[in-house]
C-alpha cells in the first residue's frame, strides 16, 4: 500500500489547526471551531480504525512504512507501525475527540486556541508513537512539549504557572541527555533508525550510558518515584482536557519508549539496570498508594495513583516475560481510558461546584445517580476488578513478576491493596455518606455530553476486561518477537 | 595586474560610500535619498559577491593577503543580506528618535566593508584593517542617539573597552610575527613550530581579541551595556552582523594557521564556549530590559557557536555556520517583534511591557512564542535543528562534557525564555500598541517566523550550501 496513511494521521490534526487558525475567534461558544476540530479528530479516529483492520496481526514486523530523505545522507523521516504502537495510537486518537467534546463546559476563553493546541498536541503524539528514528521520535517527544505548556499556562488553575513551568522544565532537563544518547548512537552506529539498529546492536561498552541517559528521560515522564512531583501539580492545575492529555497519552510515550527503545536497543544494560527498575516501581507503588490515601484534593489522588499505576507498567516491562510485558501494554491502554474517565469524573463535580476537595462533598449518589453509577466503574476499573481492563494489565504483570522476582512481586501486590483502598476510600466520601453541604443539593445529573463521553469511556473498559483477545492477539507476535531479539542479543554479547 | 574582479563587490561598496559621502554634503535633506540607495548598494554588492565567486574555488590576492573563496563568499552574502534587513526594518525607529540622518547608513556601509575586509582576510595586517574600520563605525553607531545619556555611554564604553581588547590582540599579532617571520596565515603555517611556547601566548592574545569582538564570556562585560544603551535599531545590528564577521576570522585564524596547533587553543575555546553558555543562560534569568537580555542570550549563543568551533573539524565548522545563520534569523524575528512595541512614538523595552500581549495582539505574539522556543532550541522550531548540528559535531569527537554541559544549559535558558512567554501569555494585559508598522518591518518578521517554523521541512538546503566549505 502507498498512500502514507502514518503521515496522514499525524498531518490531519495540523491541516485542522490550520484551518482553526484562519478562522475569526468568537468570543463564548465557538461552535465552527469545536466541530472543525471534532470532525478533524473523529476522522483521525476512523482512519486509524482502518489501520488497524488493516494491520497483519501474524507478522511482528514494522508496517506501513515511510521512509523519506529528511536531513540528507544523515536522518530519514522515517515511521511505521508494529503490534505495540498501534494500540497507542488508537487510544490518542480516540481520547482526543472525548478531550475536544468535554470542553464544552471548562474552557471558557480563547476556545479556539485552546482546540488548536489540542490538535497540535494530537499530532506529536501520534508522530511519537509511529517514529522509527531516534531523531524523528526525540523531535515529536520534545515538540509536545509546547502546547501542553500553553495548556497548563493559559487555562490553568491558580498557581498554574508555577505547574507549567515545573513540568516543561523538569521534562526538557530529563529529554536533553538523551539527546545526547541519540546523537552519539548515531556516531557508534552509523544510523538512528530504529529497525537497522534492531538488527546490529549497541557495542555492550556504551549501552549502560546510554541506558541511563534514556532513562532519565522516561522516568520523568513516565514518572517514576522520585521524580514524578511536576505530575500532581500538573495535574491540579491543568484544565481537565489537559489532565486527560496529559494522564491518558503523554505519560504513555514514557512506557513505550522503555519497551521499544530500552529493552529493544540496550537488552545487556536493561538487565543490569533491572533491579533499579524493580526498586523504584515497588517504591512508587507503595508510596504513593499510601500518598493518595492521605490527599484531600480529587484531582491529586487520582495524579498520584498514576504514578502507582505507572509503576506497575514499568515494573511489568522490566519483567521481560511475554505476560509482563503485555500486561504493562494493556495496563497502560486501561489506565489511559480508565484516568481519563476519572479526570473527567472529577471535572463534572468541579464544573457544578468549584471544588476539588473531597471534603465538600458526600452523600451526592441521590442526587446525581448517573454519575455516580459511572464513576463507581471507573473507580472500580482503576482498582483492577475483574471484568474491567484494569484487572486484565494488573494480574498479568503480576504474573510475570512471580515468575521473575517472588518478592517484588509480593510488595506489588500490596500495591493492589492499597489502590483499592484509597479509591473506595474516595468513592465512599464523595458518593456516599451523610449529606452535609446542601448546596450540593442544587447539583444537576450528567448531560448529554458528558454522559455520552463517560459512556464512551466505559465500554471498551468493560469490553477489554471481560475480552482482552483483540489487545493481546494485536500485541502478541511483536511482544513475543521483542522477547526473543532481547534474548538472543543477549547471549550473542 | 592582479585580478581585481574578485574584490569587485569591495571596491563597489567603497567606492559607493565616498559618493554617497559627496552627496550628502552637497545635497540638502538628503537623508531619505541615501537611506534608500544605500539599500540598493547593499542589495547590488551581495548581487556580484554571487556572481564574481560562484564558480571560484579559491583565488588569493595582493601577495596572497586576501583570500577568495567560497567561505569567504557565503559569509560575505550573508552579512550583506542581514545588513540590508537591518537597515531596512529600522527606518521607523530612526525617525521616532529623529536620528533620520545621512550618517547612519553610511556608517553601515562602512562598517561592512570592514567585515568584508576581515571575512576575506589572509594576513593579520588585513584582519587588523577590516576589524578597526568595523569597530570604528560601530563606536559611533553606538552614540548615534547622541541626545540620551545611556547611549552616549553606550559608545565611550565600547569604544574604551574595545581599544583595550585591540592593543590585546594587536600584541598577540607583533608576537606571532615575531616568531614566524611573516603576517600571513599561509607563511606562519608553514613556519609553525609547535614546540614553541612564546607562539602560544601569541594566539592566546589574538583569541582575547577575538572572544572580545564576539563578546564571548569572560570578555563579554561590555555587552550588556552596549546593547541596552545603544538605539535598538543599532543593537540589531551589534547582535547580528560583526558577529557573523567575527566568527569567519575566528575560523580561519584557527584552522588555516594553527590547525596543527590544535592541543593549544582547544581548550581555550572550549573554556570561551562552555563559561559563554552557562554565564549567559544564568545571567540572562535576572534581567528586566529586554535588550540586556538579549545580550546575554547572544553571549550564550555565541557560546554554542563556539562549541562548533572547538572540535577542529569540518563538521564542526559548518555546524557553526549554520547555528551563526538560524540565530540570525531568530534575531532578526524577535528584533522586528521589539520594534513593534510603540505606543504615542514612544518604545518600550522592558520584559513587563509584553504583559498579556497576546490579548490584544495575538499574531504578534504568536510569531514571539515560536521565536523564542526557537531561541530556547525546542523541536521542531529551527533553533532546535542549529543545537542539533552543533552537538552532532561536537559528539562526533566524542567531546561528552562540551556537550552535556550546552545541553543542560540549554534547560537553564529554557527557563528565562519561558518567563518571557509567560509575561506574554498568562499575564494580565496592558495598553493596546500601535498596529501600523512600516510594510518591511511586517514583512522580516513574517519571513522570519515562517522560516524558523518551517525550517524542519527542509532542513537539507541550508546543509548543503554550507557543506561546500572545506577548510580544513
Amino acid at each position: 500500500m502507498n498512500f502514507p496513511i502514518l503521515s496522514s494521521l499525524i498531518l490531519l490534526p495540523v491541516i485542522g489547526a490550520l484551518f482553526l487558525f484562519f478562522t475569526k475567534d468568537k468570543e463564548g461558544n465557538n461552535l465552527t471551531a469545536k466541530y472543525v476540530s471534532l470532525f478533524t479528530t473523529i476522522v483521525n479516529f476512523l482512519i486509524s480504525i482502518y489501520l488497524w483492520i488493516s494491520f497483519e496481526q501474524s507478522t511482528s514486523s514494522f508496517q506501513f512504512i515511510e521512509d523519506r530523505e529528511w536531513i540528507n545522507g544523515f536522518i530519514n523521516y522515517k515511521v511505521g507501525v508494529d503490534g505495540i504502537s498501534i494500540l497507542f495510537i488508537i487510544l490518542t486518537t480516540f481520547i482526543t475527540p472525548l478531550c475536544i467534546i468535554s470542553v464544552n463546559n471548562t474552557i471558557k476563553v480563547r476556545l479556539r486556541d485552546f482546540l488548536i493546541a489540542i490538535l497540535i498536541m494530537e499530532s506529536f503524539m501520534i508522530g511519537v508513537f509511529c517514529a522509527l528514528d531516534l531523531v524523528v521520535f526525540y523531535l515529536f517527544f520534545e515538540a509536545g512539549l509546547i502546547p501542553m505548556f500553553l495548556i497548563i499556562g493559559i487555562w490553568g488553575g491558580p498557581k498554574r504557572v508555577y505547574s507549567a513551568f515545573k513540568f516543561f522544565l523538569y521534562t526538557l532537563l530529563g529529554s536533553v541527555l538523551m539527546l545526547v544518547a541519540i546523537i552519539s548512537i548515531y556516531w557508534i552506529s552509523g544510523t538512528t533508525d530504529v529497525m537497522k539498529l534492531y538488527e546490529l546492536g549497541i557495542d555492550a561498552k556504551y549501552q549502560n550510558l546510554l541506558w541511563l541517559a534514556f532513562f532519565s528521560s522516561f522516568a520523568v515522564k513516565t514518572p517514576m518515584w522520585p521524580v514524578h512531583t511536576w505530575l500532581p501539580d500538573a495535574h491540579v492545575e491543568a484544565p481537565t482536557a489537559g489532565s486527560v492529555l496529559l494522564a491518558a497519552i503523554l505519560l504513555k510515550m514514557a512506557g513505550y519508549g522503555f519497551i521499544r527503545f530500552s529493552l529493544g536497543l540496550f537488552p545487556i544494560a536493561s538487565e543490569i539496570f533491572t533491579p533499579l527498575i524493580y526498586t523504584l516501581s515497588v517504591i512508587a507503588i507503595v508510596f504513593t498508594s499510601l500518598i493518595a490515601l492521605m490527599q484531600e484534593d480529587m484531582k491529586k489522588l487520582i495524579a498520584y495513583s498514576s504514578v502507582a499505576h505507572m509503576g506497575f507498567v514499568t515494573l511489568g516491562i522490566f519483567t521481560i516475560q511475554q505476560q509482563g510485558i503485555e500486561g504493562s501494554i494493556i495496563q497502560m491502554i486501561s489506565h489511559g481510558l480508565v484516568s481519563a474517565a476519572l479526570f473527567l469524573c472529577v471535572g463534572v463535580v468541579y464544573d457544578r461546584m468549584h471544588s476539588r476537595l473531597i471534603s465538600s462533598y458526600g452523600g451526592i449518589v441521590t442526587i446525581i445517580p448517573k454519575y455516580s453509577v459511572l464513576f463507581m466503574l471507573f473507580t472500580l476499573a482503576a482498582l483492577g476488578l475483574p471484568g474491567t481492563s484494569g484487572f486484565i494489565g494488573e494480574f498479568l504483570i503480576l504474573m510475570g513478576a512471580f515468575k521473575d522476582n517472588f518478592l517484588v512481586a509480593v510488595i506489588a501486590s500490596l500495591g493492589v491493596i492499597l489502590g483499592a483502598a484509597y479509591m473506595l476510600w474516595l468513592y465512599k466520601r464523595v458518593v456516599f455518606g451523610k449529606l452535609i453541604n446542601t448546596d450540593l443539593t442544587k447539583m444537576v445529573d450528567l448531560n448529554k455530553s458528558e454522559y455520552f463521553i463517560l459512556t464512551c469511556l466505559a465500554v471498551p473498559t468493560l469490553f477489554f476486561g471481560f475480552y482482552p483477545d483483540p489487545l493481546i492477539n494485536t500485541i502478541e507476535v511483536s511482544v513475543n518477537d521483542l522477547i526473543n531479539t532481547y534474548n538472543s542479543n543477549l547471549i550473542k554479547k | 595586474m592582479e585580478n581585481l574582479n574578485l574584490v569587485l563587490s569591495e571596491i563597489f561598496i567603497s567606492l559607493s560610500i565616498m559618493f554617497l559621502l559627496v552627496l550628502g554634503v552637497f545635497k540638502k535633506d538628503s537623508s531619505k535619498l541615501i537611506f534608500n540607495i544605500s539599500l540598493l548598494v547593499l542589495l547590488i554588492t551581495a548581487t556580484i559577491t554571487l556572481n564574481e565567486t560562484s564558480n571560484i574555488n579559491r583565488a588569493t590576492l595582493f601577495n596572497n593577503s586576501v583570500v577568495i573563496d567560497y567561505m569567504s563568499s557565503l559569509m560575505k552574502i550573508i552579512t550583506l543580506i542581514g545588513a540590508f534587513l537591518v537597515l531596512v526594518i529600522s527606518s521607523n525607529y530612526l525617525k521616532t528618535f529623529k536620528i533620520f540622518k545621512i550618517e547612519y547608513p553610511i556608517l553601515i556601509l562602512s562598517s561592512v566593508l570592514g567585515m568584508m575586509v576581515m571575512i576575506s582576510s589572509n594576513d593579520l595586517m588585513v584582519f587588523y584593517i577590516g576589524l578597526e574600520l568595523q569597530s570604528l563605525a560601530l563606536y559611533v553607531l553606538a552614540t548615534f542617539n547622541r541626545d540620551q545619556l545611556k547611549s552616549s555611554e553606550a559608545g565611550l564604553k565600547y569604544f574604551v573597552l574595545s581599544a583595550l581588547s585591540s592593543g590585546l590582540l594587536l600584541y598577540g599579532c607583533s608576537l606571532i610575527y615575531g616568531f614566524s617571520g611573516s603576517t600571513n596565515f599561509d607563511v606562519i603555517s608553514n613556519q609553525l613550530n609547535s614546540t614553541n611556547y612564546v607562539l602560544t601566548f601569541g594566539i592566546v592574545f589574538i583569541l582575547v581579541g577575538l572572544a572580545f569582538k564576539i563578546s564571548a564570556v569572560p570578555f563579554h562585560m561590555w555587552a550588556p551595556d552596549v546593547y541596552e544603551g545603544s538605539p535598538t535599531s543599532v543593537t540589531l545590528f551589534f547582535t547580528m552582523v560583526p558577529k557573523i564577521a567575527a566568527l569567519t576570522v575566528f575560523i580561519r585564524f584557527l584552522y588555516v594557521p594553527f590547525l596543527n596547533l590544535i592541543d593549544q587553543w582547544q581548550m581555550i575555546i572550549i573554556f570561551l564556549s562552555i563559561a559563554s553558555m552557562l554565564f549567559g543562560a544564568i545571567a540572562a534569568i535576572g534581567q528586566t530590559n529586554i535588550k540586556r537580555l538579549i545580550a546575554y542570550s547572544s553571549i550564550g549563543h555565541i557560546g554554542y557557536t563556539l562549541a562548533g568551533l572547538a572540535t577542529g573539524s569540518n563538521e564542526g565548522v559548518q555546524s557553526s555556520i549554520v547555528y551563526i545563520t538560524i540565530y540570525v534569523i531568530m534575531n532578526l524575528a524577535f528584533f522586528s517583534c521589539l520594534l513593534m512595541l510603540k505606543r504615542n512614538n514612544q518604545y518600550y523595552e522592558d520584559i513587563d511591557d509584553l504583559s498579556g500581549l497576546s490579548k490584544n495582539h495575538p499574531l504578534l505574539s504568536l510569531s514571539l512564542l515560536v521565536i523564542l522556543f526557537s531561541l530556547a532550541g525546542i523541536p521542531p522550531l529551527a533553533g532546535f535543528f542549529a543545537k542539533f548540528y552543533i552537538f552532532t559535531a561536537v559528539l562526533e569527537q566524542s567531546m561528552y562534557f562540551l556537550a552535556i554541559v550546552g545541553l543542560l544549559s540549554t534547560v537553564i535558558a529554557a527557563f528565562y525564555y519561558l518567563r518571557i512567554i509567560k509575561i506574554i501569555y498568562f499575564d494580565k494585559e496592558k495598553e493596546k500598541y500601535d498596529g501600523d508598522h512600516s510594510l518591511w518591518l511586517k514583512f522580516s518578521l513574517s519571513f522570519s517566523t515562517i522560516l524558523i517554523l518551517l525550517y524542519f521541512i527542509f532542513p537539507s538546503q541550508l546543509i548543503e550550501v554550507v557543506s561546500r566549505i572545506n577548510i580544513i
